[in-house]
């Protein structure tokens, strides 16, 4: 099963000809990467991916049926409020729209008081793949569980490459480099789940971080909760609008690679008050000053 | 070093912040590690955005789940202030600045069942990884990705040739190796990462010579 060739990478593009030159599907390059980065067998690499989905299937559960109050105190139960309304009044994005968004807000409860989650790519924008993934994965339901498990291989291929090239860390990128490629993951691993093209799941990375191209990391208080956890929500619609144009055939005027290096640039350019730091943007807005105030004050009392 | 799989779709872990949860917990891991033996006694100093983030991260607990052997991966954390106090371990979390360390660091001090002290200084650096930096009064910078093998021994020569041959004679590769001491001909330190373990033999004949105070084997987390 293992090929001789090694292969590496550098580019969405090189996994694109990788892709076509072994007609597989990104994911199988992937799993052919890591099999050999790591000198493990591709039935390895697949009992670990079971391991990861379970896990934010099980966050997906806990944060919708049985919601906690976050750490900080300021989230917790809108995943649950979400999905209720999506089956009682169904959702101006349809079911699947409705039931994708619920359940990432849900993960990013279940992350933000201390549950188990699977960080994807970071702890702060865990909930967009499991949003996604799995809901569209349920939609299909003639599809086997190996199809979903190509999905997050070809979602982490998409980190893997934005690693390589910039950056998933808010302190450097800001709020685009956690959730926005969160988003673009789980728009091109929506986009292979479905039988798109290589070239499809890069047109659908390339519009979804166009879409939140520039966008901060802000937290009040200094939690990863507001607004991260909408920012996951958000990121949702942000992957599914993007993989929809992408499947439909729209391509990207600007490639993939060159959207990537141009986050890249921008993240660094924004300034540091905006980048995780608390010192800036919705953290120091009026609201997200009190906010902190209280939270401060709450510390000094335990 | 090539980024794999599941370190962008992972790692597994409680929530909320690879860096003020997940890499807290692997610093107290890390202290515990080199205890070598069940804490009673644990003393947190928080530094900086540690500080900040004890309540809201759960940075607190994150530390002194790790402390007391709890991995970052595991739903315990949470609890590991009422775990902590039903196994009668005492902790407590002190404000301090750590002069000259990484803004998410900590200071550890810890007291083992057999009456063992320990102090041991380390900073989370992001993505869940952790540096130590300080064990008890001496400088190091473990990464716990190794193994490894400190020694506190005389400074005088042939001490140092004396535990790396030992080691080597065991098959054993040094990867990375630092050499510090307090003053010379006072006591001094050696620290060496290696790709394979330390066996307890090689700790119990290097910890019978005179001028070899002490040897503590470290596993990697």
């Amino acid at each position: 099963m293992n090929h001789k060739k090694q292969i590496a990478f550098s580019s969405l593009e090189d996994l694109v000809e990788l892709a076509h030159e072994f007609n597989q599907p990104i994911s199988w390059v992937i799993k052919q990467y890591q099999s050999q980065l790591f000198e493990s067998s591709i039935e390895s690499i697949e009992n670990q991916m079971e391991k990861h989905i379970q896990i934010m299937e099980d966050s997906v559960e806990e944060g919708v049926n049985n919601p906690k109050r976050s750490l900080g105190g300021l989230i917790g139960g809108e995943g649950k409020k979400l999905n209720e309304y999506v089956q009682n009044q169904g959702a101006l994005m349809g079911p699947l729209g409705g039931k994708a968004v619920a359940r990432s807000l849900a993960v990013s409860e279940v992350n933000a008081s201390m549950g188990k989650v699977v960080a994807s790519p970071t702890a702060g924008a865990c909930g967009i793949l499991p949003g996604v993934l799995l809901t569209v994965f349920e939609q299909q339901n003639q599809l086997p569980k190996e199809k979903l498990h190509d999905a997050f291989f070809t979602a982490s291929g998409i980190g893997i490459v934005v690693s390589m090239r910039a950056t998933l860390a808010g302190a450097e990128g800001g709020c685009q480099a956690e959730c926005g490629v969160g988003g673009a993951m789980a728009a091109g691993g929506a986009v292979e789940l479905l039988g798109g093209s290589p070239e499809m799941v890069t047109n659908a990375v390339a519009i979804a971080l166009k879409g939140v191209m520039g966008l901060v990391c802000d937290p009040v208080a200094g939690l990863v909760e507001v607004p991260c956890q909408k920012r996951n929500a958000s990121s949702v619609s942000v992957a599914l609008s993007s993989a929809d144009m992408a499947l439909s055939g729209i391509e990207s005027t600007i490639p993939a690679d060159e959207v990537i290096d141009v986050m890249y640039e921008v993240g660094k350019s924004i300034p540091p008050a905006l980048r995780e730091t608390a010192e800036g943007g919705l953290a120091t807005s009026p609201t997200g000053e009190k906010i902190s105030q209280q939270y401060q004050e709450s510390m000094k009392e335990k | 070093m090539n980024t794999g799989v599941f370190e962008v779709l992972g790692p597994i872990m409680i929530g909320p912040s690879s860096s003020h949860t997940a890499g807290a917990c692997r610093l107290g891991l890390m202290a515990r590690q080199i205890l070598q033996g069940e804490p009673v006694k644990a003393t947190i100093y928080l530094h900086e955005s540690f500080q900040k983030t004890r309540k809201g991260h759960g940075t607190e607990v994150a530390i002194l789940g790790g402390i007391l052997g709890i991995t970052p991966d595991d739903e315990r954390l949470r609890k590991s202030k009422e775990i902590s106090i039903s196994k009668g371990v005492e902790y407590q979390f002190l404000e301090k600045e750590l002069k000259g360390q990484h803004p998410n660091s900590c200071q550890i001090s810890l007291t083992s069942k057999n009456g063992k002290h320990l102090s041991v200084t380390g900073s989370s650096i992001g993505g869940g990884q952790i540096s130590i930096s300080q064990i008890d009064d001496f400088s190091v910078n473990l990464s716990g990705q190794y193994n490894a093998i400190l020694t506190k021994h005389k400074d005088r020569p042939g001490i140092i040739n004396r535990v790396t041959k030992m080691i080597s004679s065991k098959g054993i590769n040094i990867a990375y190796m630092q050499i510090s001491r307090t003053k010379k001909g006072d006591s001094a330190s050696l620290i060496a990462e290696t790709d394979e373990p330390i066996t307890d033999n090689i700790q119990k004949e290097l910890e019978s010579h005179d001028d070899i105070y002490q040897v503590k084997v470290i596993r990697p987390l």
